[in-house]
């Protein structure tokens, strides 16, 4: 299965990546490739057979509803490139 | 000309009133707090955390589900919705896809009559109920934007209602009736200017009666019951008129601008498929036990609108009285005490409970859990006033004091000497006094302007401090006039 130009360029503006001429076209290939690959998996008959989400066994962990104190202001911002009024800053979304 | 009708679905996403949020352990309310001072490494989407599902979370979607009388799956699971935006640190939302927790079921929406027609009931299918994370609030700073990750992971629960409301009054109906039923089984403060609340409305037209579904355009961003109302009438104004001018209607996703009560058409979002949904590995099925099942229907209290039913029925009220003493939960538990204790005539008690009782919550700005006054206490009241031992205005005053002082009624009037006096001699002496005083007005009377009788017991009862009775003051006054 052979994924076209446009396709590559739309999963690339879903994850806002900007790429080269030459970025598209090697990634085009590996993801084509990729789905090559998922294919042959889907190939192998499966109707019968109940999908597997998790190997581990199916148990619902639970918590129970008490807060904690989480990160201080000064930790949650700190990496940030940018904020004001103790808020993070980013650049405008297109809306 | 043809005659067109909507065809309405809401999206409702509504926040659990949980203490903590819903994968981890930060403080869910941050209604109060400062920006960014309910968050961890796990809502901010840090690496290597890994999130953990709140029991609370489980156990108020399943009380909605029994509520809304959906089929709870005994295995649900949680998916990641990919989708790239600053409010959404992980770059994913944690949501429930295609096994959510709840399927099916529906709410029954009175709607009352209009100048369109008499009242009936629309009975509103749900086709799925799920839970989800929250993601942050963005807002406009200059050119660029703030970001508060304070909401990020507070607990939703997503529900979706098939197309069945065909006019904006009932889709206004059906979410006043939501958010009765979220208040009243406790699982929602459902305030929705504080985003509690939040409605998305799908809306396309067809020729009335038809039953073909046209392409439907969805409105976004409406957060209060009469912007979705007007939101939902211009749209539908909208769509005839180009239908009407032979234009096709687009799948558009508007945003509701409440301050300029326009539509504003969106850039088009991602589509379906675009969001990548895979199960989220890091968090494994929800399985119910039937214990668990069993444990949310026992909790289910009946329903307000089978209370008010109810109340219509047992105690004979009106339907007038019994909508608004079943408007909230508290208030019909106190009504039904309050009734039970004083034993006949409910419609009496009704009484009390909508002039005196509501107005004392309106001005103290009070829930009738907060109050001091107890059911057994107005029962008391009531009783007081029945047997004479006060008057009518002192009752009144007394459902003041009770609330005030946290005393009982009989107390009250103990401590206050506030029982009225029928005693004939003190009454008598207080008459004597006034018309001794008055020699003008009683002239008048004597000469025939009989009206002044009301100003004469007027005069007795200020003396008396209201305690007099004024049938026998008012006796006692004829008596000595003649
Ligand atoms: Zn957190």
């Amino acid at each position: 299965m052979s994924l076209t130009l446009a396709e590559v360029e739309h999963i690339a503006a879903l994850a806002r990546l900007e790429l080269t001429p030459e970025e598209k076209e090697r990634f085009r290939a590996q993801l084509s490739a990729i789905l090559d690959y998922a294919d042959r998996l889907q190939a192998v008959e499966t109707s019968d057979i109940p999908p597997t989400s998790s190997v581990l066994p199916p148990h619902s962990a639970l918590r129970p509803d008490e807060p904690r104190p989480g990160l201080s202001l000064g930790e949650a911002l700190t990496n940030a490139p940018l904020t004001e009024d103790d808020q993070f800053r980013v650049p405008p979304v297109l809306e | 000309m043809t005659k067109y009708e909507a065809v309405i679905g809401l999206e409702t996403h509504i926040q659990l009133n949980t203490t903590s949020k819903i994968f981890c352990v930060c403080k869910a309310d941050s209604w109060n707090d400062p920006p960014n001072t309910n968050i961890c490494p796990v809502c901010t989407g840090l690496p290597g955390v890994l999130p953990v599902l709140n029991q609370r979370v489980v156990e108020k979607a399943l009380l909605l589900a029994v509520a809304m009388h959906a089929e709870i799956q005994p295995e649900s699971y949680f998916d990641r919705k990919n989708y790239f935006y600053p409010d959404l640190p992980k770059g994913y939302q944690i949501t429930q896809y295609d096994r959510p927790i709840a399927l099916g079921g529906w709410l029954d929406v009175p709607v009352p009559a209009s100048p369109a027609g008499g009242a009936y009931i629309r009975r509103v299918g749900i086709a799925k109920l799920h839970m989800e994370e929250d993601a942050g609030k963005t807002r406009n700073a200059g050119h660029l934007r703030q970001i508060d990750f304070n909401r990020c992971g507070v607990p939703l629960i997503e529900m979706v209602t098939n197309p069945d409301l065909r006019t904006a009054a009932e889709a206004a109906q059906y979410l006043t009736r939501l958010r009765q039923l979220l208040r009243w089984i406790g699982v929602s403060e459902a305030d929705m200017e504080k985003g509690h609340l939040r409605c998305d409305a799908n809306v396309s037209i067809r020729p009335a009666g038809s039953q073909v579904l046209n392409p439907k355009t969805e409105i976004k961003n409406v957060n209060a019951i009469d912007a979705v109302r007007e939101a939902i009438e211009k749209e539908f104004e909208r769509q005839v008129r180009e239908v009407e001018a032979g234009h096709r209607i687009e799948a558009w996703t508007l945003d509701w601008d409440e301050e300029a009560q326009v539509l504003r058409k969106m850039r088009s979002k991602e589509t379906e498929a675009d969001y990548r949904y895979f199960r989220e590995p890091d968090l494994l099925p929800v399985c119910l036990t039937q214990a668990q099942i069993d444990a949310a229907a026992q909790e289910m209290p009946e329903r307000p609108l089978d209370r008010r039913a109810r109340f219509m029925e047992t105690y004979q009220l009106p339907e007038y009285d019994a909508e608004i003493l079943t408007a909230e939960r508290q208030l019909s538990d106190f009504f039904e005490a309050a009734a039970t204790a004083y034993g006949d005539e409910p419609k009496k008690v009704s009484n009390w409970m909508m002039n005196e009782v509501l107005r004392m919550l309106n001005e103290q700005g009070l829930t009738a859990g907060e109050l001091r006054l107890q059911p057994a206490h107005l029962a008391e009241i009531i009783q007081l006033v029945d047997d004479g031992a006060v008057n009518a205005a002192t009752g009144k005053a007394l459902l003041a004091k009770v609330q005030q002082s946290g005393r009982s009624p009989a107390q009250v009037v103990a401590d206050e000497g506030l029982a009225r006096v029928s005693d004939d001699s003190a009454i008598r002496a207080v008459v004597e006094a006034v018309l001794s005083e008055s020699p003008k007005e009683v002239e008048s009377y004597r000469a025939g302007k009989v009206t002044l009788i009301g100003w004469f017991v007027g005069q007795v009862m200020r003396r008396m401090g209201g305690k007099a009775d004024p049938a026998l003051a008012r006796s006692i006054l004829e008596e000595l006039l003649r």
